[in-house]
């Protein structure tokens, strides 16, 4: 009996590995980095990428046991979904820093006034997304959510000479606090009406059926107002254009890339793990806000001009997809199809990132000194400037159009037959042919690349670290395209268990 | 009769479809303009080695056989229960040759006439020809979407990079308008799955459906599929995109493309929803007589050669869709045979067109006459296809036509007298060009300097020529093989499915 005591005293540490190895590690950096002239910023390159193989190890270890543990008073979960998500994240991150090197070094991004900041802050935004990822309990869940956005915010806001990334950063940390205080306001809501910030007893509270709903639901429309304004969903999308227009590029895919998943994650523990009594009512919301993105984004996009801005609209139409799968888990009382929907949209927003990371990749790489690549113009007759790049370029947009054989055509299959399962025909109908509009802007890159005469004749020179993995992150848009078996696999084993726990 | 499924020891299917892919990236990875001379034997020699998977399928088909033959399946994605799942009947037999043939074709006529970005050019062919032989081979509901839309995409490269002057606006409109078509599609294969758990294609055969579905699905199918064929009123896109493509995008087009819409309604529409089919049986058997009558007529009017071919096939193909959707075992078989000798004659007439257009940059047909005095060989071809154009006895043009319309007699009188007078706008079209452009006095100094066809343009016409004729004269090899699965479909349709 005494060890049974002993054990709830001290907390088990081994599911905070991750997180604790990535702490420490990302505070040596910093110290480490201050020691170190401008010429060796390589160093603190390589720390970062070996930082994020370490903690990769650790959660592959958890992700293999594929167990779920609480820890904390269960204020942290470990479980397989978490450690899936934490993976892509540290993949997604990886192959940021990868893209970004040569970019934020001609930026003077990580010299002059300034240190290897950037790859610190990217890490603890990343560690803030683990959090997020991992929190079963509102207050950890907050924690980890500030932690992140203030590191971005910061980011956003590191080349603060550059009147549009300074005009970008204010309107991230407004709109971003705001964020904050509409999703606290809900939790607070929550809290009252619960009377606990722990996620399983939430659950437990909402599904006995003494609470009145109405509280319960006016705290649920604050946060899924906050959830959309973090995944950029109209009408809560009014930053994102500007943002990630207006960001340095490393930081618009540091900050479009991995917090999706984490954003992705927190949807998923307030919502159905906390709140799935109540799903009648937030999937209502998720649908108009779905309906809405798809429509927005994809109009929108076709008017703009700036490849980054139209990305950013994309990025509100995917998020779309992504709110679809979310929304098709529950058919009036039926859960039987939960975890395959939300598997669905878990499989939607990993393969959205890794084909964001590739386009958001090919601007910084095609960018030199004095010159961004973020316009539609930049791209004119790119096949003849460089075949490889733009074949990489076509497959990325083709996937992002859905057209197999690339992986966006799984994800978008995963969600529609999710969405259509529900019975929800009209909107399955409605969704591809935002999906057709969508093809047009995506189809118009292909074209600026292949049918249009180059006009910029500059020589193309890109680090060979980026160079391999962009071609690496093409292969595997095509080869999880026609073998999207596994990681459809993984996703659906690891939404099962989590939902089981 | 019992339908059962033979498997195959070689994988044919696979060899046919992957091989031209494989012999396609190879190209594509090595290829550059300053080794243009070894990308075109290579692609020749890729193109040929293609071919040689596809003629055991004809070599060893049974034709007595009930159902699917050289069957493969193995295990794909199967968190969805989806596989690769490859077979041919009667239906899908000869289409796969075709496809392989024509690529053939196609190689030597690029010969000489791409000089920029070579192997783009071949690649993107070669990976198009594996991709359309997967649309013919598979049995698979998300497999057949899997290559039905991966074709857009080579096709769209190959309108856009090698097209005339309006190629951008050709190679959106093609993309947009048959993307529309197979997204409802999309919609109607996950229902299909939702409802039977399975994506095997001969599962949903036997699926019972309401009429409510049945008729919603049908026009989900019907929608993909009529715009690739393509029906009146969603023709539209085909002479612009005909006009601007390439020579060999065009032929590809109209010899392989159009008949993946076509064949969708034999594996998909007919026997999936039998009694929607029927039930709008007037409907489509409408249209199609309007794309055989009106379209003619649109054809007799233009002055473009590509546009007025576009045309014609646009009422060919009517002749197609009537030929399906009138049930009985003549007008189907004439349908296929249709099918496949538009896709020899379609093709020939194009690369003709080609020609010319290589020599006077042209396609107007005011800006020739008296070209026989000059090219008398080409003349030659030039008249035999537009006779086999027109449904001419002794052609494979006139195989089909007659076929549909005998059928169409045996139907309702009425239609078959529609049909038939189609024939006579037919001839009306490609005689009057062929009159037009080849006979007459030498128009102008453009055509005094044209010079005749060289040795490989024999070629390839040649070989056309031989398969037009040879399928006009001996016709039974084509029909044999299909004469089962159209007697077993046929029978299949006419079976209510309502639950």
């Amino acid at each position: 009996m005494n060890t049974t005591a002993m054990t709830q005293q001290a907390a088990n540490m081994a599911p905070l590995y991750a997180e604790v190895f990535l702490l420490v590690a990302a505070s040596a950096i910093l110290l480490i980095d201050m020691f170190l002239a401008e010429s060796k910023r390589s160093i603190t390159y390589v720390l970062s990428l070996l930082t994020l193989a370490g903690c990769a190890c650790f959660s592959m270890a958890d992700y293999n046991s594929g167990a779920t543990v609480y820890t904390f008073s269960n204020m942290f979960v470990s479980d397989p979904m978490a450690n899936l998500l934490k993976l892509a994240s540290y993949g997604a991150v990886a192959v940021t820093l990868v893209y970004s090197r040569q970019y934020a070094h001609q930026r003077g991004m990580l010299g002059g006034t300034l240190g290897g900041e950037f790859y610190v802050l990217a890490l603890f935004a990343l560690l803030g997304q683990m959090v997020m990822i991992s929190g079963n309990n509102f207050l950890s869940i907050y924690l980890g959510l500030e932690l992140m956005s203030l590191s971005l915010y910061a980011l956003v806001a590191l080349r603060r000479d550059h009147s549009m990334s300074t005009e970008a950063a204010m309107k991230y940390f407004i709109l971003g606090a705001l964020a904050s205080g509409f999703l606290l306001y809900g939790i607070s809501m929550l809290y009252g009406a619960t009377g606990s910030l722990d996620l399983t007893e939430v659950a437990r509270r909402a599904a006995d059926g003494t609470i009145k709903p109405n509280i319960l639901v006016f705290g649920i429309v604050f946060v899924v107002a906050g959830l959309a304004f973090k995944l950029g969903a109209v009408p809560f999308h009014m930053w994102v254009p500007d943002v990630y227009q207006g960001s340095p590029t490393p930081v618009t895919l540091l900050l479009g890339a991995a917090p999706k998943l984490a954003t992705f994650a927190i949807c998923v523990r307030l919502l159905v793990e906390g709140l799935l009594p109540l799903a009648k009512d937030w999937q209502q919301m998720l649908m108009i806000l779905a309906v809405l993105s798809l429509a927005v984004g994809n109009l929108t996009a076709i008017a703009q001009t700036n490849l980054k801005r139209m990305l950013a609209y994309s990025t509100i139409a995917q998020m779309g997809f992504v709110l679809l799968g979310l929304m098709a888990g529950v058919v009036g009382l039926d859960k039987s199809n939960a975890a395959a929907a939300y598997s669905a949209a878990m499989y939607y927003s990993v393969v959205y990132v890794f084909t964001t990371l590739g386009t958001f990749g090919l601007i910084m790489v095609l960018s030199r000194q004095g010159f961004e690549a973020d316009e539609l113009a930049d791209f004119k007759g790119l096949s003849k400037r460089s075949p490889g790049f733009a074949l990489i370029m076509s497959l990325l947009m083709f996937s992002l159009a859905g057209v197999p054989p690339m992986v966006g055509f799984a994800a978008k299959f995963a969600v529609l037959q999710a969405v259509l399962n529900t019975g929800a025909t009209w909107l399955t109908v409605l969704a591809v042919m935002f999906s057709l509009i969508g093809a047009f802007y995506y189809l118009r890159v292909v074209k600026v690349m292949w049918f249009d005469e180059p006009t910029d004749t500059a020589p193309i020179s890109v680090f060979g670290d980026a160079r391999l993995v962009l071609g690496l992150n093409a292969v595997a848009v095509v080869a999880f395209g026609i073998m999207p078996g596994p990681l459809l696999n993984a996703c659906l084993v690891a939404m099962t268990k989590t939902l089981a726990s | 009769m019992q339908s059962t499924i033979l498997f195959s020891a070689t994988p044919y299917l696979s060899l046919s479809i992957w091989l031209p892919i494989m012999c396609g990236l190879i190209i594509l990875a090595i290829g550059s303009d300053a080794r243009a001379g070894l990308v075109r034997v290579l692609a020749l020699i890729g193109s040929i080695v293609s071919l040689l998977p596809t003629l055991p399928l004809v070599t060893q088909f049974d034709k007595a056989h009930h159902g699917i033959q050289f069957a493969e399946k193995s295990a794909w994605i199967e968190r969805f229960n989806i596989f690769y799942w490859l077979g041919v009947d009667g239906l899908s037999l000869w289409f796969i040759p075709l496809t392989a043939f024509i690529t053939v074709i196609v190689v030597i006529s690029a010969w000489e006439v791409i000089q920029e970005r070579v192997a783009q050019y071949m690649g993107a062919f070669l990976i198009l020809s594996g991709l359309m032989i997967g649309v013919f081979a598979s049995l698979d509901g998300l497999l057949f979407y899997f290559f039905f839309e991966a074709t857009l995409i080579p096709m769209y490269i190959i309108i856009g990079v090698w097209g005339g002057a309006n190629r951008v606006y050709a190679a959106f409109k093609f993309f947009l308008y048959t993307f529309f078509g197979s997204l409802l599609t999309l919609v109607a294969i996950i229902y299909l799955y939702n409802k039977s758990g399975s994506w095997n294609v001969l599962d949903w055969h036997q699926l019972k459906l309401s009429m409510r579905e049945q008729t919603l699905i049908f026009f989900a199918f019907l929608m993909a599929f009529a715009v690739k064929v393509p029906m009146f009123p969603v023709h539209t896109w085909l002479p612009d995109v005909h006009v601007e493509a390439p020579t060999g995008g065009s032929a590809v087009l109209a010899a392989i493309m159009l008949k993946l819409g076509a064949y969708g309604f034999l594996r998909f529409s007919l026997p999936i929803v039998p009694d929607a089919s029927r039930s709008l049986a007037w409907f489509v058997i409408g249209l199609s007589l309007i794309a055989v009558i009106y379209i003619g007529l649109v054809a007799l009017v233009q002055k473009d050669m590509k546009k007025l071919v576009a045309y014609s096939s646009i009422a060919h193909m009517g002749f197609v869709t009537l030929g399906f959707f009138m049930f009985n075992d003549m007008s189907v078989q004439g349908g296929i045979v249709q099918m496949v000798s538009h896709g020899f004659i379609s093709g020939a007439m194009f690369l003709c067109i080609g020609v010319l257009y290589d020599r006077a940059h042209s396609r107007q047909i005011a800006d020739y006459g008296g070209v026989v005095n000059k090219m008398p060989r080409f003349a030659a071809f030039f008249i035999l296809f537009s006779m086999a154009n027109c449904g001419l006895p002794a052609t494979s043009g006139f195989v089909g036509e007659f076929m549909v319309i005998i059928g169409a007699v045996k139907f309702n009188f009425v239609t078959g007298i529609a049909a038939a007078s189609a024939v006579v706008l037919g001839a009306a079209y490609s005689l009057w060009m062929a009159k037009r452009v080849m006979f007459g006095k030498v128009a102008n100094h453009h055509v005094a300097e044209l010079t005749d066809i060289n040795n490989r343009e024999f070629l390839m016409l040649g070989i056309l020529a031989i398969a037009v004729l040879a399928m006009g004269l001996y016709p039974a090899p084509f029909t044999d093989v299909m004469q089962t699965s159209v007697a077993d479909l046929l029978q299949h349709v006419a079976i209510s499915k309502l639950p």
